[in-house]
């Protein structure tokens, strides 16, 4: 069943800029540009971008609160600008940079507001909340003051809080931000555990590749309000046209390796890296070495999931 | 009890709970409305030994206005504040986006989460300089016994017109970015058409007829003359009518204008 349905959609702003002394001038924006995708229940998707690509606007289009210029938009069953509290209650938003906790009460409280803007039976809020507490390890956090948590800390308040009425969809935007390598290990745990054993969609838009790697089975890339790329973490190397590398060490110092499928791209005394498509096996090409050059030891180097990116909106024509 | 009563509940009590963490804050106020209650109470004492019976209030009743005054000032935010702070911060942070998306209304959150700040403020900030209004001047205290409850209803109401003016500034902040200017002026407006400077019946002509009908009249002027038991029978329903009447147009006029804001930054995006 597809949770999430985009089809076609636009957002434009219209934004004004003074020109000269008294003319302004009005100039619209495409945020979001024909945009079609369709998440399915229970699948987690990265949703990735450089600033500025559209990303926010589209998660906004996504909660309801901004309405897309043109096409046709779904969420759970509902349209969201249209039945925006409606669909609030089946859907749970992590901003990374905002909290919607209670600034100056102990975090229980904030728990005991959900239950009741959600309206979560008694049973359901209690099972929602002690599995909460227990994975986010949460227990000896619950009666301290939300100002007085660490960021990490407060992060995983804010995602326990976002799903206490079991929204069918959990929509983060950069969960990880500014979080250290912990906290950042224990969120994601935590996402894992409600994406495969509770079966919550997931769509979370990051700068941190890591949290992709690690929890998307889909990424989606979008820039300039397009789509550049939708599919899984793999084809992103052969789209982004991605290299890996293999360093050999030689008996001594030799001019560049010449061997058929690979090239030279860096020499440093008895060390010389060579870059071939990560497509590409790299035996062949370990063996043209040995044969020809007195080979002492070798290693390949994975490529870099944002060197793949970064070549990928460079693509893009700015402007 | 309905959930939707049960929800505005527990954000009062939320926020009633959340002030009562700021202690310091607290205690540094009731020290400087006391200290103020002392030096208007001198002022106003000097004033009416001079003029007695002035704007028909005696000597007595003339103190006492001014420690009603202070003890009511923070609780129906004459200076403005309380949820007034929240919510431009929100709008600085853009946090009033997450707002948008919880499936409670807007007026209805506020409203209550400055409920249960008045509660609050009437308990730790409106004791201390009442009392020390009737033990260091004899202030004068309510003779009958059913002038309390009425006060207090009168107090209610005008934390009702002062959240709708308030709410209304606020909201201003969806179309000039920030609410601090508007603010500005109506702390001004405030302090001197709600009764806080001076009880609005020694106003000169004309100006007092004006400022007996804005709604600034129903925060201090209507309160503290039903306490003073000024306002008794009909002028007291009168009074009371007088702040019902503000609260429910200016509330009216916030959820009229909040659909708008919403509409803007739904359909404008911001």
């Amino acid at each position: 069943m597809a949770l999430i349905e985009l089809e076609d959609v636009a957002r434009t702003f219209t934004i004004r800029a003074k020109v000269g002394r008294l003319r302004r001038e009005r100039r619209e924006v495409r945020a979001v540009d024909g945009l079609s995708f369709t998440v399915e229940a229970g699948e987690c998707v990265g949703y990735i971008g450089p600033n500025g690509a559209g990303k926010s606007t589209t998660i906004k289009m996504l909660t309801g609160i901004l309405v897309p210029s043109a096409g046709r938009l779904r969420v759970a069953g509902v349209d969201p600008a249209r039945e925006r509290t409606r669909l609030a209650r089946r859907i749970g938003v992590v901003f990374g940079q905002r909290t919607t906790l209670w600034w100056d009460l102990p975090l229980r409280d904030s728990y005991d507001l959900a239950r009741r803007i959600y309206r979560i039976p008694d049973a359901r809020y209690r099972a929602n909340l002690d599995r909460c507490v227990e994975l986010l390890e949460l227990g000896p956090l619950l009666d301290t003051p939300v100002r007085q948590l660490s960021l990490g800390q407060r992060m995983r308040g804010d995602l326990a809080a976002a799903l206490l009425h079991d929204p069918q969809v959990l929509y983060l935007d950069e969960p990880t931000i500014g979080l250290d390598v912990v906290s950042k290990v224990r969120v994601r745990e935590f996402l894992r555990e409600i994406n495969t054993v509770a079966g919550t969609t997931v769509l979370l838009t990051t700068h941190d590749l890591t949290d992709i790697e690690q929890l998307c089975g889909r990424v989606m890339v979008i820039d300039h309000g397009r789509m550049v790329y939708d599919g899984g973490l793999d084809g992103l190397h052969a789209t982004g046209r991605s290299e890996r590398t293999l360093v050999v060490d030689l008996a001594g110092p030799s001019a560049p390796i010449e061997v058929p499928g690979a090239r030279v791209v860096k020499v440093d005394g008895a060390r010389q890296w060579l870059a071939f498509p990560a497509e590409d096996s790299a035996a062949p090409i370990v063996a043209a070495v040995a044969a020809g050059y007195p080979l002492l030891d070798l290693s390949v180097r994975e490529p870099a999931i944002e060197d793949v990116i970064a070549r990928m909106y460079a693509k893009v024509p700015i402007g | 009890m309905g959930s939707s009563a049960r929800l505005y509940l527990a954000i009062a009590r939320g926020s009633f709970r959340r002030y009562s963490t700021y202690r310091a804050a607290t205690l540094a106020g009731v020290f400087t409305n006391t200290v103020f209650g002392f030096i208007l109470a001198y002022t106003f004492l000097a004033l009416w030994r001079a003029r007695p019976g002035l704007g028909g209030y005696d000597t007595s009743q003339a103190v006492t206005y001014i420690w009603v005054s202070q003890s009511l000032l923070i609780t129906v935010a004459v200076w403005g504040g309380g949820f007034q702070d929240d919510v431009q911060e929100r709008f600085r942070t853009g946090d009033i986006a997450v707002d948008l998306y919880r499936p409670v209304d807007f007026l209805g959150w506020w409203l209550a989460a400055d409920l249960g700040r008045a509660g609050f403020q009437l308990l730790a900030r409106g004791l201390a300089p009442i009392t020390a209004g009737a033990i260091a001047f004899h202030a004068r205290m309510p003779h009958s016994p059913l002038t309390w409850p009425v006060f207090l209803l009168s107090v209610l109401l005008a934390v009702l017109v002062s959240f709708g003016l308030r709410y209304l500034v606020s909201l201003s902040g969806f179309w000039l970015h920030d609410s601090d200017g508007v603010r500005a002026v109506m702390l001004v407006v405030a302090m001197f058409f709600s009764g806080m400077l001076l009880p609005l019946g020694l106003f000169p002509d004309g100006l007092r007829q004006a400022a007996q009908v804005l709604p600034w009249a129903a925060l201090i002027q209507v309160p503290t003359d039903i306490f003073l038991e000024r306002s008794t029978g009909s002028a007291l329903l009168a009074g009371l009518g007088f702040q019902l009447a503000w609260a429910v147009v200016l509330l009216a006029l916030g959820r009229a204008a909040q659909l708008l804001a919403t509409r803007k930054v739904v359909v404008q995006g911001g």
